[in-house]
């Protein structure tokens, strides 16, 4: 068996691995994201549905659902490679990856594929039970896709990466509490960038999260703050610079290999 | 081809409170289907050279191979080639027995090997264990699937570290039974073990290792013959003669006195009587690998902990 075929079957066992293992616990990992999307939605379409119209024809409640989706499918997609990696780092049982001939890029395709999987099942769940509150309408779907995957796929690296630089528990939970939430809160999920004050605006402009609900939301609507190109270039970019250093720190063992 | 070689490993580590060499140019090589042993006092650097055969560390200086590939060039190949039982009780709670078994082959890339895990998990004795979650185990069933795990995909070279540290009698024996087969069916075998009885029971060949260096490496029954090789053993509660206190290991109420011939037992009994010493429970026997573990490592410096 080649090199080639070898890394291949042992990526698809890995990712089978990572799947099985947010799955034998979906009521947490899927379930209970699914609930807290909806508890959002409940409280504030009901505090804001006859207050705020954020584009013309388009109500708070049909604007809140893609954010709250693709807010999910984002900070699922980050826990899942990223507590996955850092549990196995501290009970020890990265061990048995580690002495297998598994390379860094079927790591990094395993862990990221999962987290995609995992996020755009919660997303997917996010909007089922949303279509009781009146679904939003389908504009483009193929940006529904693209952002979604890419967003995914983009946090399940940056959980590679915090799972592999985190040694504690609390390590993780800061790296999630302190720039995963609010880059993901202050990306325009509950509200339009436009309707903040110039410096905010500019703020949030440097936010690559931003890009990935305004371009998902553009899926939706047809409409969002910035043209979905530019919101696609962006997002692409942050994921190969993202991808390019977790690749770096696989090969070389980052706090994996003494 | 030796199955394992070691090239001059040098591993230091740097940290808060200076630099320190875990290994110093250790190089030895292990043939294809040997037993071979690696002994040495806590600390000594056995679990680090392990760690570096298997690509968990890496080596400050020099190179290590399996089955001829480099473990730093070649991982991919020399990683396929052996199996390694860690040290550490570590599982992952989320599988059962049988799925942590078909997961750990998947990522050698072997499938539909069902009939060689059933052959594990029965000489193992865990066929009435496959369905079980791994959090239901005892730490003896836990150590079973650890070493199932590193045989999954069947490599020459098997590094067993501390295998049988804490575990009962019966899993040390069904374990002996199974590796020895496996030995037998040309596996190389690399062992280190607390327990010298069992590195003189199965290695054909011993290293010691202190404080980084192989401080001695020859064939077992070298080790044996090259030592004192006669051992007076007594029970007293009597302080020894000043002459025999110094080159006695003291157990207790139990005194070992290491003698070259029967010459040498009459000379030591004859001072023992003219000091008064009640003597219990006399026997006179060969040396054991304790005794070389403990003069090799007396010889090289400073007090030994086994």
């Amino acid at each position: 068996m080649s090199v080639l075929t070898l890394s291949l079957a042992g990526a698809g066992t890995l990712f089978r691995k990572e799947v099985l293992r947010f799955w034998k616990v979906a009521f947490q990992t899927v379930a209970a994201p699914v609930l807290t999307a909806v508890l959002y939605l409940l409280i504030f379409s009901h505090v804001l549905e006859e207050r705020v119209e954020v584009y013309p024809g388009v109500g708070y409640t049909s604007f809140l659902i893609p954010g709250l989706v693709m807010m999910s499918v984002l900070q699922n997609a980050f826990a899942n490679s990223s507590s996955s990696l850092v549990q196995s780092k501290i009970t020890g049982n990265l061990v048995f990856l580690l002495v297998t001939p598994l390379s860094h890029w079927a790591w990094f395709v395993a862990y990221v594929g999962a987290s995609v999987a995992r996020g755009l099942l919660v997303g997917a769940g996010v909007l089922a039970v949303t279509v009781w509150f009146g679904p939003p309408p389908l504009a483009a779907p193929v940006w529904v896709v693209v952002f979604s995957v890419l967003g995914a796929a983009m946090l399940g690296a940056l959980g590679l990466i915090a799972g592999l630089w985190a040694e504690k528990f609390d390590q993780m939970a800061a790296f999630q509490n302190f720039i995963i939430m609010p880059a993901t809160f202050l990306s325009g999920v509950f509200y339009s960038v436009h309707s903040l004050p110039t410096f905010w605006q500019t703020v949030s402009h440097l936010n690559p999260f931003f890009y990935m609900i305004d371009g998902f939301r553009h899926g939706f609507f047809g409409v969002s703050d910035t043209n979905p190109w530019i919101s696609l270039a962006i997002v692409g970019g942050s994921f190969l610079g993202v991808a390019a250093l977790t690749l770096r720190l696989l090969a070389t063992g980052y706090k994996i290999r003494a | 081809m030796p199955a394992v070689r070691f090239e001059h490993i040098s591993k230091t580590y740097t940290g808060a409170r200076g630099t320190l060499r875990a290994l110093d140019d250790v190089s030895f090589g292990i043939e294809p289907g040997e037993f071979f042993g690696l002994l040495g006092p806590n600390g000594a650097g056995k679990t680090t050279l392990i760690s570096i055969l298997a690509g968990l560390g890496r080596a400050t200086s020099g190179r290590a191979l399996v089955m001829g590939h480099d473990v730093a060039t070649e991982p991919a190949a020399a990683r396929k080639a052996l199996g390694i039982v860690p040290q550490e009780l570590v599982f992952d709670p989320f599988f059962s027995v049988r799925e942590t078994l078909v997961i750990q082959s998947g990522y050698f890339g072997v499938r539909g090997n069902g009939a060689w895990i059933d052959e594990l998990l029965e000489c193992l004795g865990l066929a009435d264990k496959a369905k079980a979650n791994m959090r239901q185990l005892s730490g003896g069933m836990k150590r079973r699937v650890l070493v199932a795990q590193a045989l999954v995909h069947r490599p020459p070279v098997i590094v067993l570290d501390e295998p049988t540290a804490g575990v009962d009698v019966e899993l040390r024996q069904t374990l002996w039974h199974f590796i020895a087969r496996l030995n037998r069916e040309g596996h190389t075998v690399l062992l280190t073990t607390h327990y010298l009885e069992e590195a003189e029971a199965l290695c054909g060949r011993i290293a010691m290792l202190k404080k980084g260096k192989v401080v001695k490496l020859d064939r077992t029954a070298n080790l044996l013959s090259g030592t004192a090789s006669t051992m007076l053993r007594f029970k007293t509660d009597d302080a020894l003669p000043p002459a025999l206190a110094a080159r006695a290991r003291v157990t207790g109420r139990i005194v070992q006195l290491k003698a070259h011939d029967a010459a040498e037992v009459e000379r030591d009994l004859g001072v023992l009587r003219e000091a008064g010493v009640r003597v219990e429970d006399l026997e006179i026997g060969r040396a054991d690998l304790e005794d070389v573990f403990l003069e090799v490592m007396g010889e090289a410096g400073e007090a030994v902990v086994a």
